[in-house]
């Protein structure tokens, strides 16, 4: 695990920027002012936290500097670290497999998000693991997702179940889970298509995959993951109230925290969803997909470094 | 949301009536509120903070209007503002053949989407023969994609699965776009980090071998803070010439747009409306202005009936209107145009204040449902409906699915709406014709109510 979440914090640290350097310039000055307050703020707001927990982390702020006029730019940091993660507590999701034959987990996302790339990222992370998996290509709408799914099936070996562009996607899903079971898989995911939030034929789509897996096994599906782009800002939040509505999460991926955005919107989704977080996509190799650690997640952004804080 | 700013500001800006006159003190509060919007929009902090310091610097000696609200007006200074600042530049592409495009971009932002729309949008619009060149080596099967929007747009295409080395694969693109007699060149490259070293070196050396007269990148309209980055970036790396915003069929508020045109300065040219071909368009400064705002999107609306709707078959319409000769034909036609521009959910999204309102899947239902009915009618029974009796009901009934009441509502309203016509024709009655379309509005029926209105 050690490595893991050392792996974790180096992708997020590669390229993010650590609010450290605008930390020290804002508490440089004689007194923490109105105009130092707003610096602060802006600085806080590039990670896309969403107003409420900006709020908070200055308000903590504030009062520690109340207690301590010889506050640093590192306080600071600390104490931002400290609030996210109390923010985020309860916020990291963990799988146990082999409570059900198979175990049905389902990603779901707008359009670009990364649903495939995850799809065979997962797959592979569990099979790496020992797991028996198969994919569900139930993405029979854009133009070639079938051949990109399959692409990744081949390159890493993966048993998959797919079906014709145009297809019925909950009938690829009923598909995969009957052979899923029939091969004794351990493990089955399912793609779907991206959508937009908005799109209600779309949204209607995902109740009827939904309701179709209930049909053959009632506790099906059983987790049911939004892919959220981590590089986005506060949309995320209402894409995944409306999936919610839709489709009922249990949690969420976040792709694409290698770049230099923070992700900062699962902090808002968090809070008012309560969805655990159960991955984070750190690249564009096969085992760049990270289990995620609030506390990594947390001292990564604030360019915190040292283990023992 | 409109009401929202406006009340907000309404609010922050309520003791400055009578005053006379908008000064910097009694605009601190208003200018805060227009802060957090921005902020609450994506718009990167420190866009938002210079947007605001400009407005504050029009606002600051204006009188105060007596004829609208402190408020009202202030929200006109911003939008204006922000139309101006989005809307600086022009959205025409270089005017030559043959024309090259490059298009950039981040994973998944929609850059093979948009590739295909770009095609088909300027093949009909500008008469080019498109051919598209797949130059992502990475993602699996992007290639294919591209290839099958080709296939779709019926125009040129190539792609080389065993060829890594993208320059060459630009330069043999092009040779070929060349022998199939194509004059729009569409390059279309992987999803790559801005900070990503080795691809963005990647698409400078394609820049270098293709010589395109447009480089332009594709942004998800959803981005959050992280889009002043991207954009700089890849311009500096690749000098865009014009910016695509993609998937504004969501709810995104779009802020992105204003921080990567504030910071990069590069216009944005298209933007990208949703999952079919068609659904692109040139970019609309004041209605991305209006959305950053939360003011909702009445000229698209206005304009998607304008394009959508026939204007001579409007006029046949009407003229038919005041004979009243209307028969259930016209109506048919009539609500075959309104579904076709779009679905109820998306027009009532572009008007003012009723983003968040859910329209009625029940009413885009009880539309087929009427639409069904007339379908079940033999032409003769639609040009007269007095022909519907007994058995023929219970035959159109029986076609679409329905009961026999419900063909017998239809009827008893259609019958309602043509004396309603009489009544026009007749001119006079003014009120009892007013009271008549007051029921008629009232009951909904066939044609779906808005609500709210």
């Amino acid at each position: 695990m050690r490595g893991l979440f050392k792996r974790f914090k180096e992708g997020l640290k590669r390229q993010t920027p650590t609010f450290q350097k605008a930390f020290d310039g804002i508490f440089s000055g004689a007194k923490l002012d109105s105009d130092a307050l707003e610096e602060l703020e802006e600085a806080l707001y590039t990670a896309d936290f969403g107003a409420e927990t900006v709020q908070e982390i200055i308000e903590e702020i504030q009062a520690a500097y109340k207690a301590d006029k010889s506050m640093r730019g590192e306080d600071a940091a600390r104490i931002g670290a400290r609030v996210l993660e109390q923010v985020l507590e309860g916020a990291e999701g963990r799988v146990t497999v082999g409570q059900h034959q198979p175990e049905v987990i389902c990603l779901v996302g707008v359009n670009g998000s990364g649903k495939t790339t995850t799809s065979a990222k997962l797959a592979n992370l569990y099979q790496n693991d020992g797991y028996k998996v198969l994919l569900g290509a139930c993405d029979t709408f854009r133009a070639a997702a079938n051949e990109q799914i399959q692409h990744w099936a081949n390159r890493l070996s993966i048993d998959i179940v797919s079906s014709q562009h145009g297809a019925d996607s909950a009938a690829v899903a009923f598909d995969a889970y009957e052979a899923a079971k029939s091969r004794g898989r351990d493990i089955v995911i399912l793609d779907t298509a991206g959508r937009l939030h908005t799109k209600s034929n779309l949204m209607k789509e995902l109740e009827k995959l939904h309701r179709v897996i209930q049909k053959q096994e009632p506790s099906a599906p059983h987790h049911s993951w939004l892919v959220v782009d981590g590089s986005l800002g506060s949309n995320s939040i209402e894409q995944a109230r409306m999936f919610h509505k839709s489709f009922p999460l249990t949690g969420l991926i976040v792709t694409k925290l290698d770049g230099t955005s923070r992700g900062g919107a699962i902090v808002g989704i968090y809070r008012e969803l309560k969805l655990p977080i159960y991955f984070v996509g750190l690249g564009e190799q096969p085992d760049d997909l990270q289990p995620f650690s609030a506390a990594n997640y947390a001292r990564a952004i604030f360019g915190i470094t040292d283990e023992t804080a | 949301m409109l009401e929202n700013l406006t009340d907000k500001l309404g609010k922050a800006l309520r003791n400055i009536r009578g005053t006379g006159k908008l000064t910097e003190e009694n605009m601190t509060e208003a200018l805060k509120e227009v802060r957090q919007a921005l902020l609450a929009a994506d718009v990167h902090f420190k866009v938002a903070r210079q947007f605001v310091t400009d407005v504050k610097e029009q606002c600051v000696g204006q009188e105060v209007l007596k004829s609208v609200t402190p408020g009202q007006q202030v929200v006109k200074i911003i939008h204006d503002e922000l139309v101006k600042l989005l809307g600086e530049g022009t959205t025409e592409l270089e005017d030559k053949k043959p024309l090259r495009i490059m298009m950039v971009g981040l994973h998944g932002s929609g850059k093979t989407t948009s590739s295909g729309k770009l095609a088909r949008y300027l093949a009909k619009k500008r008469d080019y023969r498109p051919a598209l060149v797949a130059c992502d080596v990475y993602r699996p099967a992007a290639i294919d994609q591209l290839e099958r929007l080709a296939e779709n747009e019926g125009c040129a295409f190539y792609g080389d699965r065993n060829e890594k080395n993208v320059v060459k694969i630009g330069q043999r693109g092009l040779d070929a776009a060349k022998q199939a007699d194509a004059n729009l060149i569409i390059f279309d490259t992987a999803g790559r980090l801005q900070i990503d070293g080795d691809l963005i070196e990647e698409i400078k050396d394609l820049k270098k071998a293709i010589q395109p007269d447009e480089i332009l990148l594709v942004a998800d309209a959803a981005l959050g803070q992280e889009a002043v980055n991207v954009a700089k970036h890849f311009h500096e790396a690749v000098q865009c010439t014009g910016i695509i915003l993609t998937k504004l069929d969501g709810d995104a508020r779009g802020g992105a747009a204003l921080s990567m045109k504030s910071i990069s300065n590069v216009p944005i040219k298209f933007m990208g409306t949703g999952e079919k071909p068609d659904e692109f368009d040139v970019f609309h400064p004041d209605r991305m202005a209006s959305r950053i705002l939360g003011m909702g999107d009445v000229v698209s609306l206005v304009e998607k009936a304008q394009d959508t709707i026939d204007e001579k078959e409007a006029e046949r319409m009407a003229e038919k209107m005041r004979k009243a000769d209307f028969n259930l034909e016209d109506f048919l036609q009539q609500m075959q145009q309104v579904k076709k521009m779009g679905s109820l959910g998306s027009i009532m999204g572009m008007m003012p204040g009723m983003s968040g309102v859910e329209i009625g899947e029940s009413e885009e239902k009880k539309m087929a449902r009427t639409e069904a009915i007339i379908l079940s009618m033999t032409p003769q029974e639609r040009q007269t409906p007095r022909l519907l009796r007994g058995s023929r009901l219970k035959r159109i009934a029986n076609g679409s699915g329905v009961q026999v009441r419900d063909v017998n509502a239809l009827l008893k309203q259609f019958g309602q709406m043509q004396k309603m016509m009489k009544m026009m024709r007749g001119g006079k009655k003014g009120k009892k014709m007013m009271q008549a379309m007051q029921a008629q509005m009232g009951d909904g029926g066939g044609l779906p109510k808005l609500p709210g209105m």
